[in-house]
């Protein structure tokens, strides 16, 4: 069995939080030596270990020679990390990675991409900077002209080329390179849709080449097309290693559970202030189930888990329901007048503790697609100011489970979809 | 690293670190590709683009000549007073262009340098080296003046290439310091211009160092472009220039601790240029 021609071992990356922000200037940097201030500043900087982050930390595994693997997570999981430290970008803080071969890394398309410089030059100067020899520019110059259909334009400043050209261009030098180990971050989707699936196929090509591909993707129909295997981050960690499909189902599975809820244990931490904290936000079925996918014959609750902080305060929990886009299909607040049913807390004053405000959406009333909830707790009818709030605390899909699509299966547009009372008569 | 395929490991560096003239020399082609595309954008940005490197010394000496020359009286040993300012013009701007360019040059490359491997030096290195080209240019323009003046063509002009190289240490060890100073402490970049001013007028480039007084002479040497000045001014115009040699040897020994220094500073900082930067 050959060696593997990429080993990660035990690799760890720690930044210090606040370090590079506090002498970021020689005048300051030169006034604390003086003043005899470094001795604080130290003692600060040093102290609690919160002002470390681990990006990543004790990640370990062996890539093969023509293996294409496919890395996943959510955002801040560490995975540009990763990329940066298989590139040599960065340095890791322990462990070590041992390489063996050509290593080429995509982190974005176009880098060192001069506007002022013609797409010629600037295809020369790509290329350099991507790690290819003269040679090979010259050689493969033609192929990477066509690729990107400039070749029109190529001897005008790169400044006047449309931002699709633009990329068609810096993809199509990058799509060149012929490294054994080429490492790669979510350059996929660059340019227009006939584009897109020219890069995709590109990408294929590489990955069935033999050569060996690490792709960063949150694409994940991108992860099961090209990748044999997948690893998974989660918070610098590695928490799993197998078949795509097996780590891409992982993956989806801690995708769609945490955004159907937020929870904050801790109040030190939670939203808000001294008067209310939140504690949980929940999407749930109206059996009572978290969940993400919602479907419209249905309707949904939300629950909303609060901290009342001072005795006797009348709190009032706010929603406002958002579409897609961000624009706000609704907003609501649990005052008398504005439930449909009594809510005995409603306009109360509240001993202190912990309090569930629960709301339901009616079934046959909200539209296909991704929907957020914003949460406010107020006080006293006030809708000017909040004791505690969170924008995006949870989101859902909203499913069409056919009760209202017998007759119509295609787009329908609108941001609610309520079932209306329709009545036809004869006139005359 | 994209350039080499040696089976190698990456992990945390400590300590300082010597370059690796291997990595050096498979990226060569960048190296050159980098200077390059600073003189092409240079150029074309500009309106009267390559004239700018001949106006800007051709302007500086008619200025000099007028304060110095005329106005205050400077000696200038014989010389035409516009050549000798001129052949000191030359490696000075070549050293200041490089001195102000160089601090930024790594925060300017801030895109590449998070984005992509390569020896983080070419970076000042490939800024110094295009200002070469800029001194050839105006090194053209010194040839007509001193055709027009009617100052012979001597042989020590073939040593010109080592004050040059002299000055090009001088001019890569302060772009190291300060480039990489400036990509921790943002600062930088404004007090170099103002070193560089200051510079301009305590080196002998308005005058001779023979206005400075003997006992003194040394220690103005410390400043390495005055060796390099001096030995530009004794090669173009002769021995009524001859240089205080102790001098040229202090200012060769000065740059040497610079550039030296200035490349340990550079790789035991560059480390953490991607996280900072």
């Amino acid at each position: 069995m050959a060696d593997p021609v990429l080993s990660i071992r035990t690799i760890g990356k720690r930044y210090t939080l606040g370090a590079t922000l506090r002498h970021s200037t020689l005048r300051d940097r030169l006034a604390a030596v003086a003043g005899g201030l470094l001795k604080r500043h130290q003692a600060r900087g040093n102290g609690p270990a919160s002002r470390d982050f681990w990006a990543l930390r004790d990640v370990s595994f062996d890539v093969e020679e023509g293996q294409v693997l496919g890395i996943i997570g959510r955002n801040g999981a560490g995975k540009t990390t990763l990329l940066k430290l298989l590139s040599q970008i960065t340095e890791p803080t322990e462990g070590e990675i041992v390489v063996d071969g050509r290593v080429a890394s995509l982190l974005e398309v176009g880098t060192g991409f001069h506007p002022e410089l013609s797409g010629r030059e600037n295809i020369f100067l790509n290329g350099a900077i991507l790690g290819m020899t003269r040679r090979e520019i010259l050689s493969r110059f033609d192929d990477i002209v066509a690729f990107a259909e400039v070749d029109r334009f190529l001897d005008t400043p790169v400044k006047r080329y449309s931002s699709g050209m633009y990329v068609r261009l810096a993809f199509a030098v990058a799509a060149h390179l012929e490294p054994e180990i080429l490492v790669v971050d979510e350059v996929l989707a660059v340019g227009d849709y006939q584009f897109q699936k020219k890069c995709l196929g590109k990408m294929g090509d590489v990955a069935r080449s033999g050569r060996t591909v690490l792709l960063v993707s949150h694409n994940m129909s991108s992860v099961l097309n090209l990748c044999s295997r997948a690893v998974l981050l989660e918070q610098g960690h590695l928490v799993a290693d197998g078949p795509a499909a097996d780590i891409v189902q992982r993956y989806m599975d801690i995708k769609l559970s945490q955004a159907a809820e937020a929870v904050w244990e801790d109040p030190a931490t939670a939203p808000g202030g001294e008067v209310a904290k939140l504690r949980a936000v929940r999407i749930l079925t109206i059996d009572g189930k978290p969940t993400s996918d919602v479907d419209i014959g249905q309707g949904c609750d939300l629950d909303v888990e609060y901290w009342n902080l001072v005795e006797g305060a009348r709190l009032m929990v706010t929603i406002q329901l958002m579409d897609r886009m961000g624009g706000m299909i609704l907003s609501s607040f649990n005052l008398p007048s504005v439930c449909a049913e009594p809510d005995q807390w409603s306009d109360k004053p509240m001993p202190k503790g912990l309090f569930r405000t629960r709301v339901r959406f009616p079934a046959d009333f909200l539209n296909e697609g991704l929907h957020s909830i914003n949460v406010f707790i107020q006080k006293d009818g006030n809708l000017n100011t909040y004791m505690a709030h969170k924008n995006d605390a949870v989101s859902f899909n909203c499913v069409d489970s056919g009760r209202m699509r017998k007759e119509y299966g295609g787009v329908w547009g609108g941001v609610v979809r309520p079932r209306l009372d329709w009545r036809t008569e004869r006139m005359g | 690293m994209s350039v080499g395929a040696a089976r190698r490991a990456i992990q945390a560096r400590h300590g300082l670190v010597p370059i690796d003239f291997g990595e050096m020399w498979r990226y060569r082609e960048l190296f050159v590709f980098l200077a390059w595309r600073d003189v092409l954008v240079r150029y074309k940005q500009t309106l009267i683009g390559v004239a700018w490197a001949v106006l800007q010394p051709v302007l500086a000496m008619v200025v000099f000549t007028v304060v110095f020359g005329e106005l205050a009286g400077m000696p200038s040993n014989g010389a035409p007073y516009p050549v000798m300012t001129f052949a000191a013009l030359l490696p000075w701007m070549f050293f200041s262009n490089a001195m102000n360019q160089g601090a930024n040059s790594l925060v300017a490359a801030s895109g590449m340098i998070s984005k992509v491997y390569f020896p983080r030096l070419l970076i000042p290195a490939s800024t110094t080296l295009s200002g070469a080209v800029d001194f050839i240019i105006s090194f053209v323009v010194l040839l007509c003046l001193m055709a027009w003046y009617g100052v012979q063509f001597r042989v020590e002009l073939f040593l010109l290439p080592l004050f040059f190289l002299l000055g090009f240490g001088a001019a890569l060890g302060v772009s190291l310091w300060f480039g990489a100073l400036n990509v921790k402490y943002r600062d930088v970049k404004h007090i170099v211009p103002f070193l560089v001013q200051a510079g301009l007028y305590i080196s002998p480039v308005g005058f001779t160092s023979t206005v400075i007084p003997e006992k003194w002479r040394f220690v103005y040497s410390l400043n390495p472009m005055v060796g390099v000045i001096d030995g530009f001014r004794w090669a173009i115009l002769g021995p009524a220039f001859t240089p205080h040699w102790p001098g040229i040897w202090a200012s060769a020994v000065v740059v040497t601790l610079v550039l030296v220094s200035g490349v340990y500073y550079f790789r035991y900082t560059e480390r953490t240029f991607a996280d900072v930067i």
